[in-house]
Order: C-alpha cells, then sequence, then structure tokens
C-alpha cells in the first residue's frame, strides 16, 4: 500500500493547494489513481503526456497531476486533444471526460473522433449526473429516475457510451468500474497502448447528488451495486438478454485494427509532396 | 534598388492573380502556419480547400472538423503544441467559434481566426457581402477580453495582413480576428508573392529551468513566455480565472492583476497595432473613414472629389480593434465633416462618434441591402455634406 501511495504521490503536483475539489467517497479519485498506475506501467514519461479534460467533476482532474495538462471549455475537450495530436504526434494525449461532457454536450465531437479514429485515450467516466451543477439529469440518467431536473422522474433513455463508441467506429473500446479497480489498471494501460481512438468507461457513482435523491445509500452501497450489477464480457456472452436486462459489461467490449487517421495523413504528405500543385 | 527588383523577380516570380481567400493563405503559409482546422462554409470555404492541398506539401495538416466549435478548438490545442494554427469561416460559423475564442483570450494562446463577413444576422445572405461583424470581432465572446482585428480592402493587403495577423498573435498572446467581406475575399487581384520584406515573429520561449517556469508571470510588455506542450515545462492551461502558475483561484487580488494584464498587452503596445493609410486628409475639409471594399469606392469618390474642386480625403482604417483613435482624432480635428460609409447599420460610426469630442460632424452612408457601396453614393454624399 506505502507503495502504491508513493507511486501517486511521484505524479502529484504538489504545488497546487490541496484538498481538491471531490466529495468525500466519491469515484473519481480512484480513477485517477488508475490513471497513475497505468501510466507509470506503460513507462510515459511525464513530458510526453498531455491530459485534456472538459468541465465539470471529471474536468477538475488534471490541475492535481504533473503533466501537460489543459482544462479546456464544456465538451470540447476532445476537439483541443485533435489539435495537440495532430500538431504534435509525438505527444501521448489522453482525455478525460465525465458522461454530460463526453455525449451531451460533446457528443458529436465524440462520435467524430471515433470515426475519424485519431490516436487517443478517451476516458469518460460516467456517474449518470451533472455532479458539480447539483445533480441534473444527464444522457445516461436511466430511465425513472430523480434528479434535480427530473424530480418527478427520468422520462428519457439512457446512452449506453461505450456502445455508441463502438458504433461510430472506435478501435478499442472497454468498460470498467471504480469497484473493480484492479481491472480498471489493466483497461487504462490495455487503451493507452492501443494505436487509434481507444475509449475506457469508467462506471461510477455520484452518491452526493444522485444517490442521495434516489435513496441508493452511502458511497460504500452505491459501489458495492457497481459489484452486484456488473458482469464480465465474457460470462454475458453465455448470457439472455432478460438476464443482463438490469447488468452492465465490464471488460473490453471491441480491440480491432482500422486506419489511424496519422498514419493515413502521412500518406496525403507524401502524396501532395510528390504531385506539384500549380 | 534594380538589382534587387531584378533578383526578387527572378529568385521568386510569383506575379499571380489571385483571390483573396487566396491571398489570405499564401500569407499564413509565409507567416509559418502549420495547421488549419475549418468546417465548410460559403464564402470562406476556398481558404479551407486551398489550405488542404498547400499544407501537407509543407509538412502541416489540414483537418476538416465536425464543426466551427470543433474547428477552433482543434487550432487552439494545436497553437498549444507550438503549431502556428488558423482557421476561416463566416458569420454563423464565427458565432459558435465564440466561446472557444474566449478561451484562448483567457488562456492566451496564439491563433488566426479568419471570418469572410456575410450579410447577417442568421444565415442571411451566404453569397453577398456585408461588414456586419465589426462589433462581433470585439465583443463576441463573453466577459471582458482583449481583442484584435485587421481588416483588409485589397488582395495584396490580405497577404500581409494575415502574415501581420500571425505575428500579432504570437507577440501578444492572443487570438486575431482577420475581418474580410465577401468582395474581398472573392475579387481577383495581381499580387506578387515573395517580394516582402515583412519580419516573421514567433512567440517568445522561457530561457529559464522549467522549475522556474512562472507560465503566467507578469513581464515589463506585460506577455509572459510560452512553452508549448512537451518541451519539458510542463504547466496547467485553462479557461478558469487563474493565478500566475496557471491555477484556477477565486482570490480577488490575483484576478484584478490577471485582467488588467491581459488589457495592459494591448493598451500597452498600442501603437504597434495601428495599421491605416491616410489619403490627401492634410487640408481635407471632408474626410471619409473606410475600411474594406467600401475603402475602395471611398478612394474613387475622392478623386473624383478633388478633381471637381471639392477637398476631400480617406482615412483607410486596417485596424479595426484596438480602434485607430489617434488616427482618427486627429482627421475629426481637421476636417469639418467626416463620413463613415459602411456596409452594416453603423459599427464602426459608433466609434467614430465616440472619439468625436465636437471637432467635426459626423455623417453615416449605412448599405444593407447585400451589395457594396459605390463610389458615387459616397461622392454624392460628399456634395451633399460640404
Amino acid at each position: 500500500m506505502a507503495g502504491v501511495t508513493e507511486l501517486i504521490h511521484k505524479y502529484l503536483r504538489h504545488d497546487k493547494k490541496f484538498p481538491h475539489v471531490w466529495c468525500p467517497g466519491c469515484g473519481i479519485g480512484i480513477m485517477l489513481g488508475a490513471l497513475i498506475r497505468a501510466i507509470d506501467q506503460c513507462g510515459f514519461a511525464k513530458d510526453e503526456i498531455v491530459l485534456v479534460a472538459g468541465i465539470g467533476c471529471t474536468g477538475r482532474l488534471p490541475v492535481y497531476v504533473d503533466f501537460n495538462t489543459l482544462h479546456t471549455t464544456h465538451g470540447r475537450a476532445l476537439t483541443f486533444a485533435t489539435g495537440v495530436k495532430l500538431a504534435n504526434p509525438k505527444l501521448k494525449v489522453i482525455v478525460v471526460m465525465g458522461d454530460g461532457d463526453a455525449v451531451a454536450i460533446g457528443g458529436n465531437h465524440f462520435i467524430h473522433a471515433a470515426r475519424r479514429n485519431i490516436d487517443l485515450t478517451a476516458i469518460i467516466l460516467n456517474n449518470s449526473v451533472y455532479g458539480m451543477t447539483g445533480g441534473q439529469f444527464s444522457p445516461t440518467t436511466p430511465y425513472g429516475m430523480r434528479t434535480t431536473t427530473t424530480m418527478f422522474s427520468n422520462v428519457e433513455q439512457a446512452f449506453k457510451i461505450s456502445e455508441l463508441a463502438v458504433t461510430a467506429g472506435a478501435v478499442f473500446v472497454a468498460r470498467g468500474s471504480v469497484y473493480h479497480a484492479k481491472m480498471l489498471d489493466g483497461l487504462l494501460e490495455k487503451a493507452f497502448m492501443k494505436n487509434g481512438f481507444s475509449v475506457v468507461e469508467v462506471v461510477s457513482h455520484c452518491h452526493t447528488q444522485y444517490g442521495r435523491l434516489n435513496r441508493m445509500g452511502t458511497a460504500v452501497e452505491m459501489m458495492q451495486w457497481q459489484k452486484e450489477h456488473a458482469i464480465t464480457v465474457e460470462k454475458a456472452a453465455g448470457m439472455a438478454d432478460e438476464e443482463l436486462a438490469d447488468k452492465f459489461k465490464i471488460g473490453v467490449l471491441i480491440d480491432r485494427e482500422l486506419p489511424v487517421f496519422q498514419d493515413e495523413y502521412d500518406k496525403v504528405k507524401a502524396r501532395a509532396k510528390g504531385i506539384s500543385i500549380p | 534598388m534594380k538589382r534587387r527588383e531584378e533578383y526578387v523577380k527572378k529568385r521568386f516570380n510569383k506575379e499571380k492573380l489571385l483571390q483573396g481567400n487566396e491571398a489570405v493563405v499564401e500569407g499564413a503559409l509565409y507567416a509559418g502556419c502549420r495547421f488549419f482546422a475549418g468546417y465548410p462554409i460559403t464564402p470562406a470555404t476556398e481558404i479551407s480547400e486551398v489550405m488542404s492541398q498547400r499544407l501537407p506539401a509543407v509538412d502541416g495538416t489540414f483537418i476538416q472538423m465536425e464543426d466551427e466549435i470543433a474547428s477552433m478548438g482543434a487550432v487552439i490545442g494545436a497553437s498549444l503544441a507550438g503549431a502556428k494554427s488558423m482557421t476561416a469561416t463566416s458569420g454563423p460559423g464565427f458565432s459558435l467559434m465564440q466561446e472557444n475564442i474566449g478561451y484562448a483570450c483567457i488562456a492566451e494562446v496564439p491563433c488566426v481566426v479568419v471570418n469572410v463577413m456575410r450579410g447577417g444576422p442568421s444565415t442571411g445572405l451566404p453569397t453577398s457581402p456585408a461588414q456586419g461583424d465589426i462589433m462581433q470581432a470585439r465583443w463576441g465572446t463573453h466577459g471582458d477580453h482583449p481583442a484584435i482585428a485587421l481588416c483588409p480592402s485589397t488582395i495584396r493587403e490580405c497577404y500581409e495582413l494575415t502574415i501581420k495577423a500571425f505575428n500579432f498573435s504570437e507577440k501578444y498572446r492572443n487570438p486575431v480576428i482577420l475581418l474580410l467581406d465577401e468582395v474581398v475575399a472573392h475579387m481577383r487581384e495581381k499580387i506578387t508573392l515573395g517580394d516582402d520584406r515583412i519580419d516573421i515573429f514567433n512567440r517568445v520561449k522561457p530561457t529559464v529551468p522549467p522549475e522556474w517556469y512562472i507560465p503566467y508571470e507578469d513581464t515589463p510588455f506585460g506577455i509572459p513566455p510560452m512553452a508549448n506542450f512537451g518541451e519539458g515545462y510542463r504547466y496547467h492551461v485553462t479557461g478558469l480565472t487563474h493565478d500566475v502558475r496557471g491555477f484556477p483561484t477565486s482570490r480577488p487580488d490575483e484576478i484584478d492583476p490577471f485582467i488588467r494584464r491581459i488589457f495592459r498587452k494591448i493598451s500597452q503596445n498600442f501603437s504597434d497595432l495601428q495599421i491605416g493609410e491616410s489619403f490627401m486628409t492634410e487640408d481635407a475639409d471632408v474626410s471619409v473613414i473606410a475600411y474594406g471594399c467600401v475603402a475602395r469606392s471611398a478612394k474613387r469618390a475622392v478623386i473624383d472629389a478633388r478633381e471637381r474642386g471639392i477637398k476631400a480625403g480617406l482615412l483607410k482604417i486596417n485596424t479595426i480593434w484596438p480602434f485607430m483613435r489617434i488616427q482618427v482624432e486627429k482627421v475629426l480635428k481637421t476636417s469639418h465633416c467626416v463620413i463613415v460609409p459602411e456596409m452594416n447599420m453603423g459599427q464602426i460610426s459608433r466609434e467614430v462618434k465616440r472619439v468625436n469630442k465636437g471637432d467635426a460632424k459626423v455623417f453615416t452612408i449605412n448599405k444593407v441591402d447585400s451589395t457594396i457601396i459605390t463610389p458615387t453614393e459616397i461622392f454624392n454624399r460628399i456634395r451633399e455634406v460640404c
């Protein structure tokens, strides 16, 4: 345990005015721990990592870690990351977003980054709610749940972020949860090492806003819920749809090879140099 | 001098017939632009098209994004990673970019935004000229922020002002808006490329070791050195109001100096940002203050008026923001009447009236019917007022 703490401290910005903004019991800290362990495991240097985030609770993450960090406008993290990556392809660009950030305001950028297959890793922390603004429903709030803007229950259907990413063309898509922290380390490592647009959805909880309104208990109880409702991809393969109705799949959902934007654009550059344009 | 001309002709020999949009691309490439993100929109699309062919040949990157918001985001990201970057759009796209333009102001990220003005509001008149985005270029994004906007009226100016736009953005670490109108963007004129003596300015990088680097520290010029991502200076870039280290702050004693510093960048270097041209204003009774394509008509009208014995003059303003108040005040003092013709309901004329302290009578010509203001219209107005 001491070793893990020491490792994390190596990557934290000690000149930043701690404490952080997150509530006690929040899952974002667990995700940040997994992110740091995975980066360390992959052996990236601090200087080559660019950590990009949007707005919201999850968007506050980069300020605490000692990388090149970029805290962008709401929903636009992937667009800034696209620019960073294309201007300097040697950098390892990791984008951290919340569910509202990634698939509501930034939904269009998300599907297009996946379609374009640009070499980025998008980590989406899905806590089913807009936490920082006080608990309004997000595109991933399940049908029938209470939030501060759906006090008479949510009448909209929820997005399945990972499945959306698969359909949009991401080459690596995985889902984990903050309860399965060890597994999350592994998923993030695989995502970082993948060439192309990789997505890791992290199922988390917001006991302060979402949990309280829906009487789901403390952070521990909500993590217990994650434990009970998570089914590994391998296990889910042999199960009927009815059995999976209230479950979510964790593990690697897809790992495939498709042409990556930068590699293709290098060919464009070669063609452009060969052909003389008047 | 002759030998130099011969040398230039031999070396470059780049006499071309270009339209404004193409000249913007030439200027951008000369200035060192190596990243372009855009979204198709009339009447700015040619900039994207030519960029998509020219950039890969010089190891730059062109990307067509999913919308203008994404284009502006990518431009800022690329600039942070070290590439001089640019986007081009028209009114509706310019509106979409505003939030991220504000981001570039607060995070002090150099970039150039070309806005080819069309008739508005909303979708308006996509293929017709207008000058309705003058105030949007100044106050389009929310909050108090510094602004630099330039406006060419000839093809040569499209080329030169694009280079200067990059220079200003790199020097002052602020987005620079290049305001073209549809006439200047699509008009073709002869231009000699290569024969230019404009120096290129690249962003000042920190010379201190990374552990000493304070990314938003005040300097005598108000402009802190800028490290690119991946160069060993790990720092935080945010759209939140930040302290000198770049970390979010809500302390009044840190917020106030920060906002005042980003304004001081412009006010302290005001004279450096002024680009304009006086034509026969010294002894003029009636002076015209114009910009963009209207400045062309105005010049003709002034020449016609002089031929008929009317002492007319023209002040062409190329720097729209910060407003060229020193030159304008001079004209207001020396002329009895000042005419401000523009293709909007009166955006620059408001500024002229603001700086006019009763020195001259200010008249306007406002045309919003999608056609250019003709020399005759300006000439008739000159005759009316004098």
